[in-house]
């Protein structure tokens, strides 16, 4: 174990009780579009997907490229909107 | 470092801290649309940033860069076609979907490292998190479009159990094993990869298949916690931040809505996936003997509500299925014109995805603050004159309270200590737990057999000649 390592699993570690702490406080009517703006938030692996073109040179690559860019692009993307799109719906009496 | 990398870092900071607000501005429905817009721009500058760095760097080939952005381009052309086209009542598919594409990416990116490397050069410290990112990546992947097939209705929503499940879902969890541990212990090469990935894609089928679709909340929130592990993994994997808080973050929000959703059925996770009870979904077509049944006709109900002071709702998948939100907004909104005092009870695992009803009443322009949810309802019934279940089974039957029934010590919505309850129902068709549901046969309940959208337009129209 180097010390990066370690760095990235504090990380891990108190980005899960973070999120544990933030969400647990979520009303149930909010339960939709919580899972699908979390859901859009996991799209960040669009920027792994954009990281690891540094290191692709073959065809075999290019093609793995391409599915993850356009599958974490979709994430994204539809992910966001389609929670505003949810969001945009709720609304209080007055 | 450099100064563009000591930028992408600090942006990936920012975008962090967005997400973490973003959610943490969830908690009420006037901000909530707020944080998702501070979300997305936490998103963007972590885009923007990424893309300067590969701007800065030289070693991305200008045909790697054309196809990243083609891929781009595509997936965000078809993730924002889906999202602004599809109806309301699509939603926990489209939700699901686009869980499967992010579990793809990760798993592709966990493929692609493996792939690169040169034999026996991998360190255990980035194999191990490439192997579970490859293995929780796929089984999300397939196990969401499965989800989403069955949401559709494209696959069965009724559990689908073939003969020697068991045995092939374990040759594949032992395949996973033998192959995940040969890879996450650096060993490389294509053949092994391919062994895993196709089993990990394989074993997602066969996990999602026989749950049936009253369970679909429980599997919707636990595959969308599992896309989130598969990027924080995928971040482990190629040393980036950004990737491993907002995973942890995801995974984090997905465990709690999988639990919550399992406690609101008084299941355990592992009961769940191993394969559902019953084999009736929502309004199957086994018809019970309606022998001591009161049925209602549309006129009566209408008097019952038109007259009563408080009335409250309880919607259930019956509701989505019959697209009925509008028309039982339409009723609530003519009730309370009279002055009667109208509120929606949801049980948190109504529908197919967690807060399914939510959404659904607010596309039919319900307030959110007459939506209450199952601890806030239930002391209120008692004060109730009239409940009103639309579409609603297992979630309102008392046999929950006693030991011995397929669903006891499931947390129902108390409907029975109301003065009277109205059922709306097309038929006294079993629920998805298969038992009888002693509401039905309950003295103050009248039974009117109709779909959801028809007999609440019935209702309304009823109320206005009636009483109008």
């Amino acid at each position: 174990m180097n010390a990066e390592l370690i760095a990235d699993l504090s990380l891990f570690v108190l980005g899960l009780l973070v999120g544990f702490e933030v969400i647990s406080k979520v009303p149930a009517t909010l339960h939709t579009p919580l899972m699908s703006g979390a859901n859009a938030i996991h799209g960040v692996v669009l920027i792994g997907v954009m990281l690891i073109a540094t290191t692709v040179d073959s065809i075999a690559g290019y093609v793995l490229l391409f599915g993850a860019a356009a599958f974490a692009a979709g994430n994204v993307v539809g992910g966001y909107v389609v929670t505003d799109r949810m969001l945009a719906m709720f609304r209080s009496r007055s | 470092m450099t100064t563009i990398d000591v930028v992408a870092r600090l942006a990936y900071l920012g975008a962090a801290t967005c997400f973490v607000l973003g959610l943490h501005l969830m908690n009420s429905p006037a901000t909530a649309r707020r944080g998702n817009r501070l979300s997305a721009g936490g998103m963007l500058l972590a885009v923007a940033a990424t893309a300067g760095l590969l701007a800065d760097s030289t070693a991305a080939t200008p045909t790697a860069l054309w196809v990243l952005a083609a891929g781009v381009a595509v997936g965000a052309a078809a993730g924002l076609y889906g999202a602004r086209r599809a109806p309301t009542t699509s939603m926990p598919q489209l939700v699901s979907i686009f869980n499967a594409a992010g579990g793809g990416a990760a798993a592709l990116i966990g493929l692609h490292e493996v792939l690169r490397a040169t034999a026996g050069s991998l360190p255990v410290r980035v194999a191990t998190p490439a192997a579970l990112d490859i293995v929780i990546g796929a089984v999300t992947l397939s196990g969401s479009l499965i989800a989403s097939g069955k949401l559709h209705g494209v696959i069965t929503g009724r559990p689908l159990v073939f003969p020697g499940v068991r045995a092939v879902n374990a040759g594949l969890g032992l395949a996973i094993a033998a192959a995940g541990g040969y890879v996450a212990t650096g060993h490389t090469g294509l053949p092994v990869v391919l062994v895993l990935s196709v089993a990990a894609l394989a074993f997602g089928v066969t996990m999602v298949l026989p749950i049936g679709g009253a369970d679909m909340p429980v599997v919707i929130s636990l595959l969308n916690a599992f896309t989130g592990t598969a990027v924080a993994m995928a971040g482990f994997v190629i040393g980036n931040t950004g990737l491993i808080i907002a995973g942890a973050l995801v995974g984090a929000s997905g465990t709690i809505l999988t639990k919550l959703m399992a406690d609101a059925m008084n299941r355990s996770i592992m009961n769940i996936v191993v394969g559902g009870f019953g084999a009736a979904d929502s309004d199957g077509s086994v018809v019970a003997a309606k022998a001591s049944v009161r049925e209602l006709s549309v006129d009566d109900a209408a008097i019952q509500l038109a007259y009563a002071s408080r009335v409250v709702i309880v919607p259930g998948y019956g509701l989505a299925a019959a697209q009925a939100q509008h028309s039982v907004n339409e009723l609530a909104t003519m009730l309370q014109s009279r002055g009667v005092d109208v509120t929606y009870a949801i049980h948190p695992v109504a529908g197919r995805m967690p807060g399914h009803m939510n959404v659904l009443l607010a596309e039919a322009n319900v307030p959110y603050d007459q939506m209450r949810d199952m601890d806030e309802a239930n002391p209120d019934f008692a004060r109730t004159d009239v409940v009103l279940v639309v579409g609603a089974n297992d979630i309102v039957n008392p046999a929950a309270r006693r030991a011995g029934t397929a669903i006891s010590g499931m947390p129902i919505l108390d409907v029975d200590r109301a003065t009277s309850v109205i059922v709306i129902k097309r038929s006294m068709g079993y629920g998805y737990a298969g038992i009888d549901n002693e509401l039905y046969t309950d003295p103050k309940t009248g039974m009117l057999f109709s779909d959801a959208k028809v007999g609440l337009t019935a209702l309304t129209s009823a109320v206005k000649t009636l009483v109008g």
